[in-house]
């Protein structure tokens, strides 16, 4: 029986130990219309060889390819020890450190984590994670409501990831809160401040400001900051903490920096894994820490004064205040976070540094290379961290068809999302990329364009 | 000691990180940070000494009994962990065209068509990243439900007292007031305050079963044609599923919507605190509101269904999968168990909760009741043990950890005074169970003989007991090149 | 402890006393911080805010628990004690001399309908066992 270790005598002394015949007499308790119910739809049981086989042959099917998709989720390098130490059963299979005295090891950690958080972020403090940087955001969006008391209303830019908001709606909806979007600037990809004095004398919780923004362009974060404080405003930055080691970071921004930072922690050593498991992280500034959601873990001392870490403020969360929690949730990602930990302690401020510039080269080489080609140009004026958009005078979905056939995953199509931008094509190049897979890309992309969607020969001449 | 006093200016990974480094900018300044990030400046064997050291001050699964009550802290094991880290799924972009990840979606698909069989609802959705994320899922599809009918009175969620706090609180995140309803004697649902609670303004009511307080609602039949009656839906909150897996089925027991807890029932990691992953299960009626995304099959094909396929879902809870990684690993532990084995989970785990509570019954503990068969976890209160010599079940549980076992949940539910929830799982032995029972009854003659040993416990774990109040009051959240206390 | 003789009290555990002045001031008992142990936090309701009587207007926060105070009276609050910002356990210390904010009653008479000492302290007492 797989991971049942009774023997048939164990389960003979227990039965007698218990008083009962059989195992099933333990379920006289259940109506017995009840009980049973076939499991027609769960195979047999297979051995580990046999699933091994099985998950190995799926895996290869589904290949590797040369990923140029980023979009939220982003493909960079993560040093061997990361996982080996992260998937050590002390840390794989202890549970929330409930038990501080028998949970030194996670809560240290996530003291650390919080600490190298908080340093990026440059804000006061961190929670230990949430799920992902979607749910963070909408959790952002509850926080701001919460402090500012008297807006139930928020201004989110259309840069903003656009799953990002549709979760925020899913998550804010039923709370009667309200999103307005606000609008870009179609040439420059950002968001243009003085575009937001048609909002002015409204009231709003807060502003969210992505940087880099969806489009891989950075916002003009210090006027829109500053304009977020004269409107009575809080600041929620949507950031990504690998661009953190570049970019000025959110407490920085402004009048006073940001009040509520979230994002996606995926980057900082977490596999793309197609989508998950991810965390998201939140900062914000101390006079908020009790809107705060999620676990926080703090420094303290034992009876014997020596220094210890404990979760803390957890008069906030929902096995305490129940209904009046600031949010339902319970876990976080703490395995995700004990690899972000490890990530950001083996980069070191240089390694971060040297990350953050290899991808900010190796998309600014891309993009040279790309746009120099007959049928491509920059969608936005605005400068780029790692990612950008480019227009293209074919029809996005074939193209990125035609690369597949290549291996090459060439970017994320924007026509659903951002129609107006016509046949779009959001792309990213991280550190991951050598010269010679952007110099394929653009080889591809040359050929694609050149061969598939080449006027035909029989073109007009122009009138001379 | 703190990585961060480890550090060493200058000492870096010189391989951790691309080493030619092209100095191509176009950041303007004023977007550019000139603040140095207050990372340690490691070797990467300092790193891998303090995090390897690290970790042996924690207590967990692989290295002792961990009888966490409600929270099913059964092995993990091993393959589904490796399997789901087999490079090509670690390296696949969740927006990678469907056509790339046939492998990864075949495994979803039939794991959420076993879980469909094993809940007896009718459809799955892998969406929630966690248990309370489920709930919120299902509460918002019960409220989705009742709009679409122009139903706009049902303002009231009803949730049991004994509920896990996530109940009530993912009930206001959609909108509810949450309205208790108290436990009789014998530790059921008051069925008689039920029936006064229930309404036209009644939206629903959230139920776990086997309930937290470690009984089988046996009324459930009962419970489910009261609030029906009334116009309301039935929530399933499954983080108790593991007493009842294989045995009995959610959908027959009446329940509308559901979550399951794969971190419990299905053995995946709870890594210090998560990934969870929180699948909904729902009854016809509710299908259409289902959280995206739902894996289909169309032909021989697997993909994602969207806003065209579901458009009154209540929407995305995640930018993509869900906790797709864990979804994996619940995936290999359902075939490694396959039926046979699924059924055995709930016999064994029963069997495990009964023995302990029988065995630590004659060692001279309370169990809260009595008369009553455990479901896979029971509840042992010291009420009587601390009138008498003033030892907490917070002492017991310190002195646990000095004899080598992970204390069970303390002061939950909050309904029985001085309780030790106890959960054995399936996967320990009779000598494991034996052993703690020894424990337990060495601490009850400690409680008489050496009181203070008790009271003063832990006495070997890397720290003692820790100053929380000091923890809240001095707020000391994160470390900033001094021993100076920040944060507060 | 003893339950003072000269405040009025309520079934949730707030104490109010009648000043000359005609406000009154309102703190939470010692047998309510007795069941919630050392305080962590306290949050008074801002000056000026109008409270209805039996409605939540404050928190008070230990390790394990947190308590919502109950507004005794309706009225107008018209001064709060920001030393418990940074100092809750003062109610720990001296529950009757820790007051947490004073209100402007709208209607006196309200004051009538709470318990006097020997009645709160029968509840106090009914619930220690």
């Amino acid at each position: 029986m797989p991971f049942i270790p009774h023997t048939e005598d164990d389960v003979r002394a227990m039965l007698a130990a218990i008083g009962v015949k059989s195992i099933d007499d333990l379920f006289d308790e259940i109506p017995a219309s009840l009980r049973g119910g076939a499991l027609a739809m769960v195979p047999a049981g297979v051995s580990e060889m046999e699933i091994t086989r099985l998950m190995h042959e799926r895996a290869e099917r589904d290949g590797r390819w040369l990923n140029f998709i980023g979009a939220g989720a982003y493909e960079h390098h993560i040093p061997a020890a990361v996982w080996q130490i992260a998937t050590r059963g002390e840390y794989y299979s202890a549970y929330t450190p409930y038990q501080a005295e028998a949970s030194q090891g996670t809560l240290q950690l996530l003291y650390e984590y919080q600490s190298m958080m908080t340093s990026l972020t440059a804000m006061d403090v961190t929670n230990a994670s949430l799920y992902d940087g979607a749910s963070a955001l909408a959790e952002a969006v509850l926080m701001a409501v919460r402090v500012h008391k008297s807006s139930k209303r928020v201004l989110m830019p259309a840069t903003v990831n656009p799953v990002y908001r549709k979760v925020v709606h899913t998550i804010v909806k039923d709370q009667h809160i309200e999103i307005i979007e606000a609008p870009y600037c179609t040439e420059c990809g950002h968001v243009i401040p003085a575009a937001l004095q048609k909002f002015t004398g409204q009231d709003f919780a807060a502003l969210v400001v992505p940087q880099p923004n969806f489009f891989g362009v950075l916002e003009p974060v210090d006027e829109l900051t500053a304009r977020a404080k004269q409107n009575r405003m809080l600041t929620i930055a949507v950031v990504n903490p690998i661009s953190l080691a570049l970019l000025k970071p959110p407490g920085e921004w402004g009048e006073g920096g940001a009040d509520i930072v979230v994002g996606e922690g995926q980057p900082l050593g977490v596999p793309l894994a197609s989508g998950g498991p991810y965390f998201g992280f939140m900062a914000c500034r101390e006079q908020h820490v009790r809107q705060m959601p999620g676990r926080i873990v703090g420094r303290t001392v034992d009876v014997d004064g020596k220094p210890g870490y404990t979760l803390t403020l957890q008069a906030r969360e929902q096995h305490i205040r129940r209904s009046k929690a600031t949010s339902n949730i319970c876990t976080n990602q703490g395995l995700m976070v004990t690899a972000a930990t490890i990530y950001m302690a083996l980069l070191g401020p240089d390694g971060l540094a040297r990350v953050a510039q290899a991808c900010h080269s190796n998309a600014l080489k891309l993009a040279q290379q790309l746009i120099a080609l007959p049928g491509i140009k920059r969608a936005f004026s605005g400068p780029v961290f790692h990612e950008f958009v480019l227009c293209l005078n074919a029809p996005v979905a074939d193209v990125l068809q035609a690369l597949k056939a290549q291996g090459i995953l060439g970017g994320l199509a924007l026509t659903r999302d951002y129609p107006e931008l016509g046949d779009a094509l959001l792309v990213c190049a991280t550190e991951t990329k050598r010269d010679d897979d952007l110099k394929r890309y653009a080889d591809n992309m040359k050929r694609i364009l050149g061969s598939r969607f080449r006027p035909a020969p029989c073109a007009l001449k122009p009138a001379t | 000691m703190l990585i961060f006093e480890l550090s060493r200016p200058g000492r870096r990974n010189a391989s951790q990180a691309p080493l030619a480094v092209p100095g191509l900018s176009a950041i303007p300044e004023d977007c550019r940070r000139t603040s140095r990030p207050l990372l340690p400046e490691v070797s990467e064997l300092d790193a891998v000494r303090h995090y390897t050291n690290l970790s042996r001050q924690n207590f967990s699964i692989d290295t002792q009994f961990y009888p966490l009550g409600s929270c099913t802290m059964k092995y993990n094991p091993r393959a589904c962990n490796h399997l789901a880290m087999l490079p090509q799924f670690l390296a696949r972009h969740p927006d990678a065209p469907a056509d790339t990840g046939q492998g990864f979606l075949a495994c979803l698909f039939e794991l959420q068509e076993m879980l469909k069989n094993v809940t007896g609802m009718a459809g799955v959705s892998l969406a929630p990243m966690a248990g309370a994320q489920g709930e919120f899922a299902g509460v918002a599809m019960i409220r989705a439900y009742h709009t679409a009918r122009g139903d706009s009175a049902r303002t009231e969620m009803l949730v049991p007292n004994a509920a896990h706090g996530t109940n009530p609180a993912s009930a206001v995140m959609c909108g509810y007031t949450a309205r208790e309803i108290p436990t009789d004697r014998e530790g059921s649902v008051d069925l008689a305050a039920l029936k006064a609670a229930v309404g036209p303004r009644t939206a629903g009511l959230m139920l776990t079963n086997p309930s937290t307080l470690g009984v089988f609602e046996r009324t459930i039949l009962e419970i489910q044609q009261i609030v029906h009656d009334a116009g309301g839906l039935l929530y399933y909150d499954g983080a108790n599923l593991n007493a009842i897996l294989g045995r009995v089925k959610p959908g027959d027991m009446g329940f509308d919507v559901i979550h399951l807890n794969l971190h419990k029932t299905f053995s995946t990691p709870h890594g210090g605190g998560g990934p969870g992953a929180g699948p909904l299960g729902a009854a016809t009626k509710l299908l259409r509101y289902m959280p995206l995304p739902v894996v289909a099959m169309d032909g021989d094909n697997y993909r994602l269904q969207d806003e065209t396929d579901l458009p009154q879902s209540i929407g995305r809870l995640s930018a993509h999968l869900g906790n797709a990684g864990v979804l994996l690993r619940a995936y290999i532990y359902a075939r490694l168990l396959g039926r046979e084995g699924m059924q055995r989970v709930a016999e064994y785990a029963t069997l495990n909760a009964n023995y302990l509570m029988t065995e630590l019954r004659k060692a001279g503990f309370e169990v809260a009741f009595p008369a009553r068969r455990a479901s896979h976890e029971f509840i042992v209160t010291l009420k009587d043990l601390k009138d008498k010599t003033g030892i907490t079940a917070m002492d017991v549980a310190k002195r646990l950890l000095d004899k080598g076992f992970h204390a069970p949940t303390t002061y939950f539910p909050q309904l029985v005074p001085e309780c030790l929830l106890i959960e054995p799982t399936e996967t320990e032995s009779k000598q494991t169970l034996d052993a703690f029972v020894r424990a337990m009854k060495e601490i009850l003659e400690e409680a008489r003989s050496q009181p203070e040993l008790v009271k003063t416990a832990p006495h070997t774990t890397p720290v003692r007991r820790l100053d929380e109040v000091r923890a809240a009051r001095e707020l000391d959240l994160a470390w900033r090149g001094t021993d100076h206390a920040v944060g507060g | 402890m003893t339950t003072p003789a000269n405040l009025k009290y309520t079934k949730t555990h707030e104490w109010v006393k009648l000043e000359a002045d005609g406000t009154v001031t309102i703190g939470i008992t010692h047998h309510a911080q007795e069941m919630l142990g050392d305080l962590v936090f306290v949050e008074t309701p801002a000056v000026g805010c109008k409270l209805k009587q039996g409605k939540e207007c404050a928190v008070v926060e230990s390790v394990k628990a947190a308590a919502d105070v109950y507004a005794p009276l309706s009225g107008e609050v018209v001064a709060a004690n920001a030393e418990l910002a940074d100092a809750p356990e003062k109610i720990n210390a001296d529950a009757y001399a820790a007051w947490m904010f004073k209100l402007k009653p709208d209607n006196p008479a309200e004051l009538g309908g709470l318990l006097d000492a020997a009645a709160y302290q029968a509840i106090a007492d009914a619930e220690k066992h």
